[in-house]
């Protein structure tokens, strides 16, 4: 009792400050120094219809960089922390009740189509509100829905495992062109930026951002299925 | 507009707390911590709120020259980009974390696990 009166205690401080937050915030009525410059020279410097775009993949591109990593060290130590000790072969051998009608037709029919959208939000990244972190997720999402319709499905490690370092090194050879043919690391003028609006545009954000929705995909992937290969206790 | 969502926000983020420092299953403080991610995403995307704009993408209706006076304030949309993506990541690396905890002790109430308090 006299724990949860502390945690209430806690929360009321932090309540607090956080009205104070809230009470003493002015809503901007213009664009900051930095947004004002990614807003005035993403079209004629980047080509990208999509600024949040143009910011995550060549304004700050190697922080994605950096994101990307910390995303495949996720992967590399949940896949570390799950296989230990883990036996091979058919897990615990329980039979499992079957996924049911309704499920197993769903997936056949839905599978196919959301790996289509999903490929499809991150080829239209520098268009649309989209991207490679969005079309990962939802590619990953198809594979989620074969493992609920059949958690016994192994999910080939090797192939996740090339597309993931296939596309990584990509991105990054993507990356050092840049250096050699434009202004610096992960520049996108290696390619012609095009008209504005147009599938092929803003030089190599498309390609780039495929790349990072191959790796994000495959990640999550990786995730999904290492959580669904651990046995019941 | 901005108000209410960065309120809402900063109450998810108590109510995750609550949750994560009240609850004694390892699960339920997982999704008590994801709530509060959720809270802190939400005031983050409040801050590039501004009244009357429209989303940071450039076509028909907001053209080239007007940029600048049409669109919201791109840079937290990236950031919170980011932070949604590492949030699934931790989400992720948590229940691997807690499926070994399980795995030695049986159980998935945390005032089991004593090993490192002093």
């Amino acid at each position: 009792m006299i724990r949860r009166l502390f945690v209430i205690l806690l929360l009321l401080g932090l309540g607090a400050i956080f009205a104070g937050l809230v009470g003493g915030y002015t809503p901007n009525d213009a664009l900051n120094l930095s947004a004002r410059y990614y807003a005035e020279h993403t079209a004629q410097d980047i080509g990208a219809a999509n600024i949040v775009t143009a910011i995550i993949v060549t304004f700050r591109g190697l922080d994605t960089l950096g994101e990307v990593t910390v995303l495949f060290l996720t992967a590399a130590i949940v896949g570390l922390v799950l296989s230990h000790g883990h036996r091979e072969g058919e897990g615990s051998g329980r039979e499992l009740p079957p996924a049911g009608e309704l499920l197993t037709t769903g997936t056949q029919l839905l599978v196919p189509l959301i790996l289509l959208l999903g490929v499809y939000v991150f080829v239209n990244g520098h268009l649309t509100p989209g991207g490679g972190f969005q079309g990962g997720a939802i590619l990953a999402s198809a594979i989620l829905l074969l493992l609920l319709t059949d958690p016994l499905r192994r999910i080939s490690h090797g192939l996740i495992a090339t597309i993931e370092s296939t596309a990584g090194l990509v991105f990054v050879g993507i990356g050092v062109l840049g250096i050699f043919f434009a202004g610096g690391f992960l520049d996108n003028r290696i390619l012609p930026i095009g008209s504005l609006g147009a599938l092929f545009s803003a030089g190599a954000i498309p390609i780039v951002y495929s790349f990072i929705g191959l790796k994000v995909g495959a990640e999550f992937s990786s995730m999904l299925a290492n959580l669904s290969e651990t046995e019941d206790l | 507009m901005a108000y209410i969502a960065m309120t809402t926000g900063f109450v998810l983020i108590l109510i995750g707390l609550f949750g994560a420092l009240t609850n004694r299953n390892i699960l339920r403080m997982i999704v008590a911590f994801t709530v509060a991610n959720t809270g802190v995403n939400l005031v983050m995307v409040a801050v590039g709120y501004m009244h009357g704009r429209t989303a940071p993408i450039l076509d028909e209706a907001v053209p080239v020259a007007e940029a600048v006076a049409r669109i919201i304030d791109p840079v937290p949309q990236a950031l919170v980009l980011t932070a949604i993506v590492i949030g699934v990541g931790v989400t992720a690396l948590m229940l691997a974390y807690v499926y070994k905890l399980y795995e030695t002790k049986r159980t998935l109430d945390i005032s089991a696990f004593k090993d490192l308090k002093w």
